[in-house]
Protein backbone atom coordinates (compact mmCIF):
# COMPACT_ATOMS: atom_id res chain seq x y z
CA UNK A 1 0.00 0.00 0.00
CA UNK A 2 1.47 3.60 -0.87
CA UNK A 3 1.25 6.52 1.43
CA UNK A 4 2.26 10.37 0.84
CA UNK A 5 3.90 11.73 3.70
CA UNK A 6 3.62 15.35 3.06
CA UNK A 7 5.95 17.90 4.89
CA UNK A 8 4.75 21.10 6.55
CA UNK A 9 6.57 23.84 8.00
CA UNK A 10 7.04 27.52 8.29
CA UNK A 11 9.41 28.93 6.06
CA UNK A 12 10.48 31.43 7.77
CA UNK A 13 11.33 29.92 10.46
CA UNK A 14 13.02 27.12 8.69
CA UNK A 15 16.87 26.89 8.71
CA UNK A 16 18.19 29.16 6.01
CA UNK A 17 20.66 27.87 3.32
CA UNK A 18 24.41 28.07 3.78
CA UNK A 19 23.84 28.38 7.34
CA UNK A 20 25.08 25.69 10.04
CA UNK A 21 21.63 24.89 10.98
CA UNK A 22 20.38 24.02 7.03
CA UNK A 23 23.97 22.26 6.53
CA UNK A 24 23.28 19.75 9.11
CA UNK A 25 19.13 19.28 8.26
CA UNK A 26 20.68 18.40 4.75
CA UNK A 27 22.66 15.37 6.40
CA UNK A 28 19.95 14.35 8.39
CA UNK A 29 17.46 14.32 5.00
CA UNK A 30 20.20 12.33 3.17
CA UNK A 31 20.55 9.59 6.19
CA UNK A 32 16.97 9.36 6.57
CA UNK A 33 16.27 8.84 2.55
CA UNK A 34 19.23 6.45 2.87
CA UNK A 35 17.22 4.46 5.17
CA UNK A 36 13.95 4.72 3.20
CA UNK A 37 16.42 3.08 0.38
CA UNK A 38 17.77 0.11 2.49
CA UNK A 39 14.11 -0.78 3.97
CA UNK A 40 12.76 -0.88 0.42
CA UNK A 41 10.00 1.39 0.99
CA UNK A 42 10.98 4.80 -1.06
CA UNK A 43 8.43 5.05 -3.95
CA UNK A 44 9.83 8.83 -4.58
CA UNK A 45 10.68 11.82 -2.65
CA UNK A 46 11.30 15.82 -3.29
CA UNK A 47 11.77 18.48 -1.95
CA UNK A 48 9.48 21.87 -3.32
CA UNK A 49 11.06 24.98 -4.01
CA UNK A 50 9.46 27.73 -1.98
CA UNK A 51 6.18 28.85 -1.56
CA UNK A 52 6.31 31.79 -3.56
CA UNK A 53 7.21 30.11 -6.56
CA UNK A 54 3.62 28.76 -6.44
CA UNK A 55 1.12 29.65 -9.15
CA UNK A 56 -2.47 28.34 -8.82
CA UNK A 57 -5.29 27.67 -11.38
CA UNK A 58 -8.81 27.70 -10.65
CA UNK A 59 -11.14 27.45 -13.74
CA UNK A 60 -14.65 28.74 -13.03
CA UNK A 61 -17.45 29.22 -15.34
CA UNK A 62 -15.36 28.24 -18.44
CA UNK A 63 -13.04 30.88 -17.49
CA UNK A 64 -9.16 29.53 -15.84
CA UNK A 65 -8.08 31.67 -13.28
CA UNK A 66 -4.20 31.76 -12.59
CA UNK A 67 -3.10 33.69 -9.51
CA UNK A 68 0.35 34.19 -7.85
CA UNK A 69 0.29 32.17 -4.63
CA UNK A 70 -1.24 30.95 -2.37
CA UNK A 71 0.77 33.39 -0.36
CA UNK A 72 2.18 32.60 3.13
CA UNK A 73 -0.92 33.27 5.17
CA UNK A 74 -0.80 29.79 6.86
CA UNK A 75 1.57 29.14 8.96
CA UNK A 76 2.78 26.57 7.74
CA UNK A 77 3.68 25.45 4.09
CA UNK A 78 3.93 22.29 2.26
CA UNK A 79 7.64 21.87 1.75
CA UNK A 80 7.90 18.60 0.27
CA UNK A 81 7.10 15.17 0.68
CA UNK A 82 7.83 11.48 0.59
CA UNK A 83 5.95 8.51 -1.02
CA UNK A 84 6.76 4.91 1.04
CA UNK A 85 5.52 1.26 -0.10
CA UNK A 86 4.54 -0.02 3.28
CA UNK A 87 2.25 -2.81 4.63
CA UNK A 88 -0.04 -0.65 7.22
CA UNK A 89 -0.35 2.31 8.49
CA UNK A 90 2.05 1.83 11.69
CA UNK A 91 4.83 1.33 9.19
CA UNK A 92 4.30 4.16 6.94
CA UNK A 93 3.83 6.24 9.95
CA UNK A 94 7.20 4.99 12.24
CA UNK A 95 9.00 5.80 8.43
CA UNK A 96 7.31 9.13 8.45
CA UNK A 97 8.26 9.84 11.97
CA UNK A 98 11.91 9.58 10.58
CA UNK A 99 11.63 12.65 8.43
CA UNK A 100 13.61 15.23 10.08
CA UNK A 101 11.09 18.20 9.66
CA UNK A 102 8.79 16.60 12.23
CA UNK A 103 11.25 18.51 14.96
CA UNK A 104 9.89 21.44 13.43
CA UNK A 105 7.01 21.04 11.59
CA UNK A 106 4.75 18.63 11.13
CA UNK A 107 4.07 15.46 9.11
CA UNK A 108 0.58 14.84 7.15
CA UNK A 109 0.94 11.06 6.49
CA UNK A 110 -2.35 9.72 3.65
CA UNK A 111 -3.15 6.23 2.12
CA UNK A 112 -2.64 6.85 -1.43
CA UNK A 113 -5.73 6.05 -3.26
CA UNK A 114 -6.01 2.98 -5.63
CA UNK A 115 -7.92 3.00 -8.71
CA UNK A 116 -9.68 -0.54 -9.35
CA UNK A 117 -9.86 -0.76 -13.45
CA UNK B 1 -33.30 -32.34 28.48
CA UNK B 2 -35.45 -32.56 30.97
CA UNK B 3 -36.44 -29.18 31.64
CA UNK B 4 -40.12 -27.03 31.80
CA UNK B 5 -40.75 -24.70 29.11
CA UNK B 6 -39.91 -21.96 30.83
CA UNK B 7 -36.43 -22.67 32.36
CA UNK B 8 -35.17 -23.42 28.59
CA UNK B 9 -36.42 -19.93 27.64
CA UNK B 10 -34.75 -18.25 30.61
CA UNK B 11 -31.45 -20.27 29.69
CA UNK B 12 -32.02 -19.12 25.73
CA UNK B 13 -32.37 -15.35 27.05
CA UNK B 14 -29.29 -15.81 28.87
CA UNK B 15 -27.17 -17.72 26.08
CA UNK B 16 -28.27 -14.61 23.57
CA UNK B 17 -27.41 -12.18 26.11
CA UNK B 18 -24.22 -13.70 27.09
CA UNK B 19 -22.91 -13.78 23.17
CA UNK B 20 -24.37 -10.19 22.57
CA UNK B 21 -22.65 -8.70 25.17
CA UNK B 22 -19.64 -11.14 26.87
CA UNK B 23 -18.98 -13.08 24.07
CA UNK B 24 -18.84 -10.50 21.37
CA UNK B 25 -15.58 -8.66 21.42
CA UNK B 26 -14.14 -12.16 21.89
CA UNK B 27 -15.94 -13.73 18.87
CA UNK B 28 -15.15 -10.49 17.02
CA UNK B 29 -11.62 -10.42 17.26
CA UNK B 30 -11.18 -14.06 16.35
CA UNK B 31 -13.27 -13.74 13.07
CA UNK B 32 -11.23 -11.03 12.35
CA UNK B 33 -7.84 -12.24 12.24
CA UNK B 34 -9.14 -14.52 9.25
CA UNK B 35 -11.11 -11.82 7.14
CA UNK B 36 -9.09 -8.45 8.23
CA UNK B 37 -12.45 -6.84 7.46
CA UNK B 38 -14.50 -5.09 10.93
CA UNK B 39 -17.56 -4.82 8.94
CA UNK B 40 -18.16 -8.01 7.49
CA UNK B 41 -17.06 -9.64 10.52
CA UNK B 42 -19.72 -7.82 12.16
CA UNK B 43 -22.21 -8.33 9.56
CA UNK B 44 -21.59 -12.32 9.83
CA UNK B 45 -21.87 -11.92 13.75
CA UNK B 46 -25.14 -10.51 13.95
CA UNK B 47 -26.18 -13.11 10.93
CA UNK B 48 -25.37 -16.04 13.38
CA UNK B 49 -26.97 -14.82 16.29
CA UNK B 50 -30.31 -14.08 14.51
CA UNK B 51 -29.59 -17.63 12.89
CA UNK B 52 -29.14 -18.65 16.50
CA UNK B 53 -32.44 -16.88 17.67
CA UNK B 54 -34.15 -19.09 15.10
CA UNK B 55 -32.16 -22.49 15.56
CA UNK B 56 -31.76 -22.69 19.33
CA UNK B 57 -35.21 -21.67 20.22
CA UNK B 58 -36.69 -24.74 17.93
CA UNK B 59 -33.77 -27.39 18.95
CA UNK B 60 -32.70 -26.33 22.14
CA UNK B 61 -28.92 -25.25 23.36
CA UNK B 62 -25.77 -26.72 21.42
CA UNK B 63 -23.15 -27.82 23.25
CA UNK B 64 -20.95 -24.95 22.47
CA UNK B 65 -22.83 -21.72 22.11
CA UNK B 66 -19.75 -19.43 21.20
CA UNK B 67 -18.48 -22.36 19.29
CA UNK B 68 -21.56 -22.44 17.03
CA UNK B 69 -21.50 -19.04 16.39
CA UNK B 70 -18.15 -19.00 15.33
CA UNK B 71 -18.48 -21.62 12.92
CA UNK B 72 -22.01 -20.63 11.32
CA UNK B 73 -20.08 -16.93 11.22
CA UNK B 74 -17.32 -18.35 9.20
CA UNK B 75 -19.76 -20.33 7.48
CA UNK B 76 -21.57 -16.98 6.37
CA UNK B 77 -18.53 -15.26 5.37
CA UNK B 78 -17.32 -17.63 3.35
CA UNK B 79 -20.85 -17.29 1.25
CA UNK B 80 -20.42 -13.50 1.28
CA UNK B 81 -16.65 -13.82 0.04
CA UNK B 82 -18.00 -16.44 -2.76
CA UNK B 83 -20.74 -13.69 -3.46
CA UNK B 84 -17.70 -11.13 -4.49
CA UNK B 85 -16.53 -11.10 -7.85
CA UNK B 86 -12.68 -11.06 -7.45
CA UNK B 87 -13.06 -13.85 -4.64
CA UNK B 88 -11.45 -16.82 -6.42
CA UNK B 89 -8.16 -15.13 -6.98
CA UNK B 90 -7.93 -13.38 -4.09
CA UNK B 91 -9.07 -15.49 -1.63
CA UNK B 92 -8.33 -19.39 -2.99
CA UNK B 93 -6.67 -20.71 -0.41
CA UNK B 94 -8.61 -19.61 2.61
CA UNK B 95 -11.43 -21.33 1.46
CA UNK B 96 -10.18 -24.81 0.67
CA UNK B 97 -8.66 -24.30 4.63
CA UNK B 98 -12.04 -23.31 6.35
CA UNK B 99 -13.92 -25.87 4.11
CA UNK B 100 -12.00 -28.80 6.00
CA UNK B 101 -12.59 -27.20 9.22
CA UNK B 102 -16.00 -27.02 8.67
CA UNK B 103 -16.44 -30.93 7.82
CA UNK B 104 -16.29 -31.23 11.42
CA UNK B 105 -19.64 -31.49 13.02
CA UNK B 106 -18.40 -30.78 16.77
CA UNK B 107 -18.45 -27.07 17.33
CA UNK B 108 -16.21 -26.81 20.20
CA UNK B 109 -13.47 -24.91 18.72
CA UNK B 110 -10.74 -23.69 20.78
CA UNK B 111 -11.20 -20.03 19.69
CA UNK B 112 -7.83 -18.16 19.97
CA UNK B 113 -9.17 -14.85 21.90
CA UNK B 114 -7.60 -11.90 20.29
CA UNK B 115 -8.71 -9.04 22.01
CA UNK B 116 -5.77 -7.49 23.12
CA UNK B 117 -5.42 -6.74 18.94
CA UNK B 118 -9.02 -5.43 18.72
CA UNK B 119 -8.29 -3.25 21.51
CA UNK B 120 -5.24 -1.68 19.94
CA UNK B 121 -6.50 -0.85 16.95
CA UNK B 122 -10.04 0.59 18.39
CA UNK B 123 -7.52 2.82 20.87
CA UNK B 124 -5.14 3.29 17.76
CA UNK B 125 -3.79 6.79 18.10
CA UNK B 126 -4.79 7.95 14.29
CA UNK B 127 -8.09 7.85 15.56
CA UNK B 128 -10.14 10.66 17.25
CA UNK B 129 -10.67 9.92 20.87
CA UNK B 130 -14.26 9.77 20.63
CA UNK B 131 -13.90 7.49 17.68
CA UNK B 132 -12.19 4.99 19.57
CA UNK B 133 -14.34 5.25 22.49
CA UNK B 134 -17.16 4.37 20.40
CA UNK B 135 -15.39 1.64 18.56
CA UNK B 136 -14.79 -0.02 21.82
CA UNK B 137 -17.49 0.00 23.24
CA UNK B 138 -19.54 -1.00 20.27
CA UNK B 139 -16.31 -3.93 18.71
CA UNK B 140 -15.12 -5.14 22.47
CA UNK B 141 -18.13 -4.45 24.85
CA UNK B 142 -21.02 -5.20 22.30
CA UNK B 143 -22.97 -2.21 23.09
CA UNK B 144 -25.32 -1.02 20.25
CA UNK B 145 -24.99 2.29 18.54
CA UNK B 146 -27.89 3.41 19.91
CA UNK B 147 -26.82 2.12 23.30
CA UNK B 148 -23.79 4.37 22.67
CA UNK B 149 -24.98 7.24 21.50
CA UNK B 150 -27.82 7.20 24.66
CA UNK B 151 -24.71 6.94 27.04
CA UNK B 152 -23.09 10.02 25.43
CA UNK B 153 -25.93 12.42 25.08
CA UNK B 154 -26.00 12.21 21.36
CA UNK B 155 -28.34 11.36 18.40
CA UNK B 156 -27.99 8.34 17.03
CA UNK B 157 -27.35 9.32 13.82
CA UNK B 158 -24.05 10.99 15.23
CA UNK B 159 -22.87 8.14 17.02
CA UNK B 160 -23.48 6.05 13.67
CA UNK B 161 -21.67 8.69 11.68
CA UNK B 162 -18.81 8.49 14.34
CA UNK B 163 -18.47 4.43 13.72
CA UNK B 164 -18.73 4.52 10.33
CA UNK B 165 -15.64 7.15 9.82
CA UNK B 166 -13.89 5.09 12.43
CA UNK B 167 -13.93 1.82 10.86
CA UNK B 168 -13.35 3.47 6.95
CA UNK B 169 -10.45 4.72 8.86
CA UNK B 170 -9.49 1.46 10.13
CA UNK B 171 -9.44 0.10 6.28
CA UNK B 172 -8.54 2.91 4.46
CA UNK B 173 -5.26 3.88 6.15
CA UNK B 174 -4.72 -0.07 6.97
CA UNK B 175 -4.04 0.24 10.58
CA UNK B 176 -3.20 -2.74 11.53
CA UNK B 177 -4.74 -5.48 13.71
CA UNK B 178 -1.55 -6.31 15.73
CA UNK B 179 -0.33 -5.84 19.53
CA UNK B 180 2.03 -2.98 18.92
CA UNK B 181 5.96 -3.82 19.05
CA UNK B 182 8.05 -3.68 22.27
CA UNK B 183 9.27 -0.09 21.45
CA UNK B 184 6.03 1.46 21.13
CA UNK B 185 3.92 -1.13 23.01
CA UNK B 186 3.85 1.35 26.21
CA UNK B 187 3.25 4.65 24.48
CA UNK B 188 0.52 2.51 22.47
CA UNK B 189 -1.11 0.93 26.05
CA UNK B 190 -1.38 5.01 27.67
CA UNK B 191 -3.56 5.31 24.98
CA UNK B 192 -5.63 2.53 25.77
CA UNK B 193 -5.54 3.10 29.04
CA UNK B 194 -6.90 6.78 28.43
CA UNK B 195 -9.33 5.62 26.66
CA UNK B 196 -11.01 3.27 29.05
CA UNK B 197 -10.75 5.74 32.13
CA UNK B 198 -12.77 8.32 29.49
CA UNK B 199 -15.34 5.83 29.13
CA UNK B 200 -15.25 5.35 32.94
CA UNK B 201 -15.44 9.28 33.56
CA UNK B 202 -18.31 9.10 31.44
CA UNK B 203 -20.49 7.12 33.50
CA UNK B 204 -18.73 8.55 36.74
CA UNK B 205 -19.72 12.33 35.84
CA UNK B 206 -23.48 10.91 35.92
CA UNK B 207 -25.86 9.64 38.97
CA UNK B 208 -27.03 6.33 39.21
CA UNK B 209 -30.02 7.08 39.55
CA UNK B 210 -31.96 8.83 36.57
CA UNK B 211 -29.04 8.52 34.17
CA UNK B 212 -28.27 4.50 34.78
CA UNK B 213 -27.36 4.53 30.61
CA UNK B 214 -24.76 6.73 31.17
CA UNK B 215 -23.59 5.02 35.09
CA UNK B 216 -23.06 2.06 33.37
CA UNK B 217 -20.56 3.11 31.55
CA UNK B 218 -18.21 2.92 34.23
CA UNK B 219 -19.08 -0.93 34.72
CA UNK B 220 -18.45 -1.19 31.18
CA UNK B 221 -15.03 0.51 31.76
CA UNK B 222 -13.95 -1.84 34.95
CA UNK B 223 -14.76 -4.68 32.95
CA UNK B 224 -12.60 -3.66 29.83
CA UNK B 225 -9.96 -2.83 32.39
CA UNK B 226 -10.72 -6.02 33.74
CA UNK B 227 -10.20 -7.79 30.45
CA UNK B 228 -7.44 -5.69 29.58
CA UNK B 229 -5.59 -7.19 32.89
CA UNK B 230 -6.34 -10.98 32.16
CA UNK B 231 -5.03 -10.37 28.30
CA UNK B 232 -1.86 -8.37 29.68
CA UNK B 233 -0.94 -9.11 33.61
CA UNK B 234 1.74 -7.82 35.20
CA UNK B 235 1.61 -4.90 34.01
CA UNK B 236 1.56 -2.09 36.64
CA UNK B 237 -0.54 0.48 35.19
CA UNK B 238 -3.24 -1.71 33.83
CA UNK B 239 -3.23 -2.67 37.68
CA UNK B 240 -3.37 1.00 38.56
CA UNK B 241 -6.55 1.61 36.01
CA UNK B 242 -8.30 -1.35 37.12
CA UNK B 243 -8.22 -0.29 40.79
CA UNK B 244 -8.42 3.36 40.21
CA UNK B 245 -11.60 2.52 38.78
CA UNK B 246 -12.64 0.46 41.25
CA UNK B 247 -12.01 2.47 43.79
CA UNK B 248 -13.54 5.64 42.10
CA UNK B 249 -16.91 3.02 41.78
CA UNK B 250 -16.84 2.37 45.31
CA UNK B 251 -18.26 5.84 46.43
CA UNK B 252 -20.74 5.58 43.99
CA UNK B 253 -23.63 5.20 46.23
CA UNK B 254 -22.78 7.78 48.46
CA UNK B 255 -21.84 10.47 46.21
CA UNK B 256 -25.19 11.81 45.49
CA UNK B 257 -28.21 12.32 47.94
CA UNK B 258 -31.06 10.39 47.35
CA UNK B 259 -32.69 13.12 45.39
CA UNK B 260 -30.11 12.97 43.15
CA UNK B 261 -27.99 16.16 44.60
CA UNK B 262 -24.12 16.05 44.49
CA UNK B 263 -22.23 15.31 47.54
CA UNK B 264 -18.46 16.27 47.97
CA UNK B 265 -16.13 13.92 49.29
CA UNK B 266 -16.03 15.29 52.92
CA UNK B 267 -19.90 15.09 53.07
CA UNK B 268 -19.84 11.91 52.15
CA UNK B 269 -21.56 8.85 54.46
CA UNK B 270 -18.39 6.76 54.60
CA UNK B 271 -20.20 3.62 55.83
CA UNK B 272 -22.31 3.48 52.22
CA UNK B 273 -18.65 2.58 50.28
CA UNK B 274 -18.45 -0.23 49.21
CA UNK B 275 -15.77 -2.49 51.30
CA UNK B 276 -15.02 -5.22 48.64
CA UNK B 277 -14.41 -2.70 45.77
CA UNK B 278 -11.82 -1.06 48.12
CA UNK B 279 -10.49 -4.24 49.37
CA UNK B 280 -9.69 -5.35 45.26
CA UNK B 281 -8.48 -2.29 44.92
CA UNK B 282 -6.06 -1.68 47.63
CA UNK B 283 -4.63 -5.42 46.87
CA UNK B 284 -4.49 -4.23 43.19
CA UNK B 285 -2.50 -1.24 43.68
CA UNK B 286 -0.50 -2.56 46.58
CA UNK B 287 0.75 -5.22 43.62
CA UNK B 288 0.86 -2.73 40.83
CA UNK B 289 3.10 -0.69 42.99
CA UNK B 290 5.49 -2.99 44.17
CA UNK B 291 6.64 -3.28 40.43
CA UNK B 292 8.72 -0.04 40.66
CA UNK B 293 8.04 1.28 37.61
CA UNK B 294 5.79 4.15 38.45
CA UNK B 295 2.97 5.53 36.36
CA UNK B 296 0.31 8.45 36.52
CA UNK B 297 -2.33 5.58 36.86
CA UNK B 298 -0.52 4.06 40.26
CA UNK B 299 -0.19 7.22 41.49
CA UNK B 300 -3.99 8.53 41.22
CA UNK B 301 -4.97 5.24 41.92
CA UNK B 302 -2.51 5.35 45.14
CA UNK B 303 -4.51 8.66 46.41
CA UNK B 304 -7.56 7.28 45.87
CA UNK B 305 -6.73 4.46 48.23
CA UNK B 306 -5.48 6.88 51.13
CA UNK B 307 -8.40 8.32 50.82
CA UNK B 308 -10.42 4.33 50.72
CA UNK B 309 -9.04 3.14 53.81
CA UNK B 310 -9.55 6.56 55.73
CA UNK B 311 -12.03 6.91 58.51
CA UNK B 312 -13.15 10.45 58.15
CA UNK B 313 -12.26 12.99 55.87
CA UNK B 314 -10.51 14.88 59.14
CA UNK B 315 -8.33 12.06 59.75
CA UNK B 316 -6.88 11.60 56.19
CA UNK B 317 -3.30 11.32 55.64
CA UNK B 318 -2.99 14.73 54.03
CA UNK B 319 0.72 14.49 54.11
CA UNK B 320 1.01 10.81 52.11
CA UNK B 321 -1.42 13.03 49.74
CA UNK B 322 0.49 15.80 49.15
CA UNK B 323 3.49 13.80 48.41
CA UNK B 324 1.82 11.89 46.20
CA UNK B 325 0.57 14.94 44.31
CA UNK B 326 3.82 15.50 44.12
CA UNK B 327 4.79 12.66 42.29
CA UNK B 328 1.84 12.72 40.05
CA UNK B 329 3.32 16.56 39.23
CA UNK B 330 6.35 15.21 38.23
CA UNK B 331 5.07 12.87 35.24
CA UNK B 332 1.90 14.90 34.43
CA UNK B 333 2.61 18.47 35.20
CA UNK B 334 -1.26 19.41 34.06
CA UNK B 335 -3.27 22.59 35.51
CA UNK B 336 -6.08 19.98 37.33
CA UNK B 337 -3.02 18.06 38.78
CA UNK B 338 -1.58 21.36 40.79
CA UNK B 339 -5.48 22.49 41.48
CA UNK B 340 -5.53 19.03 43.24
CA UNK B 341 -2.39 19.44 44.89
CA UNK B 342 -3.72 22.79 46.33
CA UNK B 343 -6.93 21.68 47.77
CA UNK B 344 -4.71 18.50 48.88
CA UNK B 345 -2.73 20.64 50.88
CA UNK B 346 -5.41 22.99 51.99
CA UNK B 347 -5.61 20.78 54.77
CA UNK B 348 -2.44 21.36 55.75
CA UNK B 349 -2.29 24.87 55.50
CA UNK B 350 -3.33 28.32 57.06
CA UNK B 351 -6.38 29.50 54.95
CA UNK B 352 -4.27 32.25 53.93
CA UNK B 353 -1.34 30.42 52.51
CA UNK B 354 -4.24 28.60 50.48
CA UNK B 355 -5.78 31.35 49.41
CA UNK B 356 -2.32 32.45 48.41
CA UNK B 357 -1.68 29.19 46.68
CA UNK B 358 -5.02 29.46 44.47
CA UNK B 359 -4.76 32.62 43.63
CA UNK B 360 -1.10 31.40 41.94
CA UNK B 361 -2.90 29.07 39.92
CA UNK B 362 -6.01 31.30 38.37
CA UNK B 363 -3.91 32.38 35.23
CA UNK B 364 -4.56 28.77 33.98
CA UNK B 365 -7.78 28.50 34.88
CA UNK B 366 -10.13 30.58 32.67
CA UNK B 367 -13.04 27.87 31.96
CA UNK B 368 -12.25 25.41 34.42
CA UNK B 369 -15.68 25.26 36.85
CA UNK B 370 -13.86 22.66 39.48
CA UNK B 371 -11.46 25.65 40.01
CA UNK B 372 -13.76 28.23 40.66
CA UNK B 373 -15.73 26.46 43.17
CA UNK B 374 -12.89 25.50 44.85
CA UNK B 375 -11.85 29.49 44.89
CA UNK B 376 -14.76 30.22 46.29
CA UNK B 377 -14.55 27.72 49.12
CA UNK B 378 -11.28 29.02 50.15
CA UNK B 379 -12.58 32.42 49.83
CA UNK B 380 -15.54 31.55 52.07
CA UNK B 381 -13.77 30.10 54.63
CA UNK B 382 -11.32 33.07 54.89
CA UNK B 383 -14.88 35.24 55.30
CA UNK B 384 -14.09 37.25 51.98
CA UNK B 385 -18.17 36.47 50.69
CA UNK B 386 -17.98 39.08 47.98
CA UNK B 387 -15.30 36.95 45.98
CA UNK B 388 -16.81 33.81 46.96
CA UNK B 389 -20.13 34.58 45.63
CA UNK B 390 -18.49 35.57 42.26
CA UNK B 391 -16.52 32.55 42.32
CA UNK B 392 -19.55 30.51 42.69
CA UNK B 393 -21.32 32.44 40.20
CA UNK B 394 -18.41 31.85 37.43
CA UNK B 395 -18.44 28.33 38.26
CA UNK B 396 -21.89 27.71 37.93
CA UNK B 397 -22.02 29.43 34.67
CA UNK B 398 -19.20 26.89 33.48
CA UNK B 399 -21.04 24.17 34.58
CA UNK B 400 -22.26 21.85 32.04
CA UNK B 401 -24.31 19.54 34.80
CA UNK B 402 -27.69 20.23 35.79
CA UNK B 403 -26.51 18.45 39.31
CA UNK B 404 -23.50 20.28 39.69
CA UNK B 405 -25.26 23.56 39.19
CA UNK B 406 -27.84 22.62 41.71
CA UNK B 407 -25.29 22.07 44.37
CA UNK B 408 -23.03 25.26 43.41
CA UNK B 409 -25.95 27.77 43.80
CA UNK B 410 -27.23 25.91 46.94
CA UNK B 411 -23.58 26.88 48.31
CA UNK B 412 -23.90 30.12 46.57
CA UNK B 413 -27.15 31.21 48.51
CA UNK B 414 -25.82 29.97 51.97
CA UNK B 415 -23.47 32.94 51.55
Amino acid sequence: MKYIALIYSNEKTDPKPGSDEFIKMIGEYRSATDKFIEDGVLVAGDPLESVNTSTTLRGRGGNLETTDGPFAETKEQLGGYYIFECDNLDDALKYAAMIPSVKHGSIEVRPIMTIVE
Amino acid sequence: MVSSTSTSAINFEIAIQKIMREDWGYLLSSLLVIYNDINLVEDVLQDAVEMALIKWRKDGLPKSTTGWIFTVAKRKAIDRLRRDQNFKSKHKDLIIEIETEEDTKEYEYAIPDERLRLIFTCCHPALDHKISVALTLQLLGGLSTDEIARAFLVKKETMAQRLVRGKRKIKQTAIPYIIPERDVFHERLSAVLSVIYLIFNEGYSASSGKDHIRADLSNEAIRLARILNELCPYEPEIMALLALTLLHDSRRKSRFTSDGAFVSLEDQNRTLWDQPKIKEGCSLIERALKTEKTGPYQIQAAISAVHSQSKSYASTDWQQIVLLYDELLKLMPTSVVKLNRVVAASNLLTIDETINAIDQLESEFKSYQPFYAAKAEFYLRAGNNDIAKRAYQKAIKLSGNEREKEFLSKKLKAI
